[in-house]
């Protein structure tokens, strides 16, 4: 039984993290032609974009070392562009938490933007989901994504031609985003996390190694956080 | 274009996926199923509501590819793709009409 609505939850998960490939072939090409160009090979290319698995921060490395960034720099920068993982990960904690340690580990490695948006909107519509369905659907939101990005990053690499400006894809990424935003606007503690945390990082984007994004992530939950503080008190004093 | 060497790129992809790995693995893997106090799970609730729209912002109102100049298709596009997200809740509805917008406005100012 429990294996049966795993299986629809992990396919629900697919259905869900589908738009994403719209994002993951077009920015995994990318990424390929970007590499080729920062003079890395195939072999360095396809091992970055396997391993690291997050293409901001690949992106930001690749951005620095064409700017003869020392290597120190380039990592701490990359890596803070990732910290939001450690948030997804403390995130998804208490829905996925009680998995097995190989489960979870499988999870740490899949832990992106898409797969923690997709995830955390359904396990909080969906409270009464058990830990295997949750792990179904977490895994259903990744498989689209994961092989469509390695091999547009191998076709990028490969081809290593040059994608016309004109095509402006450096918008599919906010454009994608956005979109998800949307529908995340359920609370008035979302809007309000939603809104302090843009303020803030345009306030901070002079801040260098992408550590306005940080900064502007934690006051946007800080603010969510009071903000349900003082309407649950509200409601309590009512 | 200068090559860089193979010592920097190898120190450079291996740290990145040890990095972003741990990152990830860190609360997940390490915590488990202990619980985890109220207060800490009142802010991750919004974790996603804050990252996201930050990341998205600057890159909102300072393009990359236009050298960071202020641009009205994308800024339009970004407008519209919220709105019809905020709308319609349907977020494949709001990356193709942001898209249109984009294409559509790029195409039009070009």
């Amino acid at each position: 039984m429990a294996d049966t609505t795993s299986k629809s939850y992990y396919w629900k998960g697919f259905r869900d993290g589908s738009p994403f490939i719209f994002v993951a072939i077009p920015f995994g090409t990318l990424f390929g032609v970007f590499a080729t160009e920062a003079g890395l090979n195939i072999v360095q290319t396809m091992t970055l974009t396997s391993t690291v698995f997050a293409g901001a921060a690949q992106f930001a490395a690749l951005q620095l070392l064409q700017d003869q960034t020392p290597t120190a720099i380039i990592l701490i920068s990359a890596l803070a562009v990732n910290l939001r993982m450690a948030m997804y990960s403390a995130s998804l904690t208490p829905f996925l938490g009680a998995a097995p340690l190989w489960q979870r580990a499988f999870a740490a490695y899949l832990t992106v933007d898409q797969s923690y948006a997709c995830s955390i909107v359904q396990f909080e519509k969906e409270p009464k989901m058990i830990v295997p369905q949750r792990m179904a659907y977490f895994v259903g939101s990744v498989t689209p994504i994961t092989p469509l990005w390695i091999l547009a990053t191998y076709l990028g690499a490969v081809l290593g031609t040059r994608i016309p400006e004109s095509w402006a894809l450096d918008f599919a990424l906010p454009i994608t985003f956005l979109a998800m935003i949307g529908p995340m606007m359920r609370t008035l503690p979302h809007v309000v996390a939603a809104l302090v945390a843009i303020v803030v990082s345009l306030l901070t984007v002079g801040i260098p190694y992408n550590l306005g994004l940080l900064i502007a992530g934690c006051a946007g939950m800080i603010a969510g956080a009071q903000v349900e503080l003082i309407a649950q008190r509200r409601k309590a004093d009512a | 274009m200068t090559h860089p060497d193979p010592v920097t790129i190898w120190t450079i992809i291996i740290g990145l996926a040890i990095g972003s790995y741990a990152l990830r693995f860190v609360f997940i893997g390490l915590v488990g199923d202990c619980p985890m106090p109220p207060w800490l799970l009142r802010h991750l609730r919004y974790t996603a509501v804050a990252i996201l729209p930050a990341l998205i912002a600057p890159l909102v109102v300072w393009p990359t590819a236009t050298d960071g100049q202020p641009d009205i298709p994308r800024m339009a596009a970004a407008g519209v793709a919220l709105v019809v997200g905020l709308m319609t809740k349907n977020v494949l509805a709001a990356i193709f009409s942001g898209a249109a917008t984009l294409y559509g406005l790029l195409y039009l100012l070009a």
